[in-house]
């Protein structure tokens, strides 16, 4: 299954200025993953060392935030986007 | 001091166009930019970048932040030159990213700094001052960070300004946009209260209620920053936006007589203005006008329906995890805060506390503020003097503490959190015997 994955100006240098990209999977996890394959220097850039999501990463599955749901075992279903957002100051 | 154009930041501006930042550049005004900011540093890996509306590392998405020469400010600034400036936030134009010069000014700033000797006496406190930042243009401390945010983003070339808001932020940028001449596009939760609403869509720009909380109206905000050439101050004007913040330290510290004061009490949204304080504090001494290191322990107040900074402290953790808020304090309602590390840093280093107030509480430290200092605050400050009031009997503020309450909001925003509770103390008819029966009045009184 193919899911939109929303790409965050902070790394669209790596997806050619694309804002949205077409990538397979049906978890967070691995849609993510195949991101990285597909599009190589993501995976490092939202992953740190020991293979956690970096603290200022936040991810989402439509609209809704991973830390409530799975985290990256979320599954992604047909028709739904996953967004990759900075963390951004209060108002 | 470096002197660049108004688009220093082109060349930025170029290279982020080419990056697909934004969808068209911003416009160069060619004028000239004096400021002391040497370079954008990320938080989290230190990684330099130049000085343009970024926000984010590109390598590990910590927040950028505004790095400055402070050998050549410290060969600028005095106290008399200080004294000197407007009474303002633009009296500190050298420890600001934006040049006075051009700044779009609404008169934010040195609010007083109030000796509140009748709060001190029920709290069970001695030197106690309230930073009565209520009285800014908008009523609230907002007013700082946007006259900042927006200066900057004149230099920058934009024409729209925008921002994702609970409320108070709103109310700053529509005023501040009209201000300069500018559009702007203000994204609230469609839940705000009333007050808010319509201090903010008076001054006529668009207003974007959102169904959703506030975490929502962010999210959503921050993804269509990359769409859009518009200064979003919380996101891509980020760096320079909360540096107005460090404005609230400078004006303590001048208004104590140029001191330090022991201890600060400041409410946590984003974590992004307790950061900013002690930031502040730290400058003054960078830059030689104070000469005593500081040694400010700064406690963070937060509602117990969006506590994630105060949980993690309270349970010892290094982790943050999000929440969803319920509080009537919606100005504080942000259960993602992006400098919640920050913060909960600074309170741990600094030998300072946290407390996690319940609705009553808030109610009550804003009936407590109003009936001993006559001072009128929002939801916000509620959980402000509701926390003052937990340290101070846990003993965590102390009676022998210069002691620092931060109030960032006026109480006409979110009169409906009290309209259950004050109200007349007596509906009579017009006659005088009405007034003498339903009040017992000693004359000699």
């Amino acid at each position: 299954m193919s899911t939109t994955v929303r790409i965050p100006t902070a790394l669209r240098t790596l997806t050619g200025g694309a804002s949205e990209v077409s990538i397979e999977g049906s978890t967070v996890g691995e849609i993510l993953k195949s991101l990285d394959a597909a599009h190589p220097g993501i995976g490092e850039r939202l992953f740190d060392e020991g293979g956690s999501l970096r603290r200022f990463v936040n991810v989402f599955v439509a609209e809704e935030d991973i830390r409530f749901l799975d985290g990256l075992s979320t599954p992604v279903t047909e028709g739904q986007a996953v967004s990759i957002i900075p963390a951004v100051a209060g108002g | 001091m470096s002197s660049r154009r108004a688009g220093i930041p082109l060349e930025a501006l170029e290279s982020a166009s080419r990056l697909g930042r934004f969808t068209s550049l911003p416009e160069d005004k060619g004028e000239t930019v004096v400021t002391f900011v040497a370079q954008l540093s990320c938080r989290e890996c230190g990684r330099a970048y130049e000085v343009a509306p970024l926000h984010v590392c590109e390598w590990c998405f910590g927040p950028l932040e505004a790095a400055y020469d402070y050998d050549a400010i410290a060969g600028s600034i005095t106290r008399e030159k200080i004294a000197q400036g407007p009474s303002s936030i633009w009296r500190y134009a050298e420890l600001l990213p934006a040049d006075r010069g051009s700044a779009v000014d609404l008169g934010a700033g040195f609010t007083p700094l109030v000796r509140a000797e009748r709060l001190a006496g029920a709290l069970g406190l001695g030197e106690l001052w309230i930073k009565n930042d209520t009285l800014n243009p908008t009523n609230s401390f907002k007013d700082r960070v946007v006259a900042v945010g927006l200066s900057k983003a004149l230099e920058f070339g934009f024409k729209t300004a925008a921002c994702a808001s609970t409320g108070n932020l709103a109310n700053s940028v529509a005023a501040h946009a009209t201000r300069a001449g500018m559009k702007s596009y203000v994204f609230i939760p469609s839940n705000l209260e009333s007050g808010k609403v319509v201090a903010t869509a008076v001054y006529g720009g668009n207003v974007v209620a959102v169904d959703g909380n506030y975490d929502d109206v962010n999210r959503l905000c921050a993804e269509l920053a990359g769409t859009y050439p518009w200064a979003f101050v919380n996101v891509n004007l980020r760096p320079y936006y909360a540096e107005g913040s460090k404005t609230l330290a400078f004006e303590t510290a001048e208004q104590l007589g140029w001191r330090f004061p022991d201890h600060v009490v400041v409410p946590i949204a984003s974590g992004s203005q307790l950061t900013k304080i002690r930031k502040g504090f730290e400058e003054l001494h960078k830059v030689g006008l104070i000469g005593e290191e500081p040694h400010v322990r700064v406690s963070g107040a937060q509602a117990l329906g969006c506590s994630p900074v105060a949980a993690a402290f309270l349970s010892g953790s290094d982790t943050i995890k999000p929440v969803k808020p319920d509080t009537i304090a919606k100005s504080l309602a942000i259960g993602n805060p992006a400098d919640g590390y920050f913060a909960l840093d600074a309170i741990r280093q600094s030998g300072g506390g946290m407390a996690a107030v319940t609705d009553d509480e808030i109610i009550d430290g804003i009936k407590l503020l109003a009936r001993t200092e006559g001072i009128f605050t929002e939801t916000a400050g509620g959980v402000t003097i509701a926390t003052l009031k937990r340290l101070a009997e846990e003993g965590v503020v102390r009676p022998d503490e210069c002691v620092v309450a931060y109030v960032t909001g006026h109480g006409l925003k979110t009169l409906e959190a009290l309209s259950a509770t004050v109200g007349p103390t007596a509906t009579i008819t017009p006659t005088i015997d009405a007034f003498t029966s339903a009040f017992d009045i000693d004359e000699e009184s």
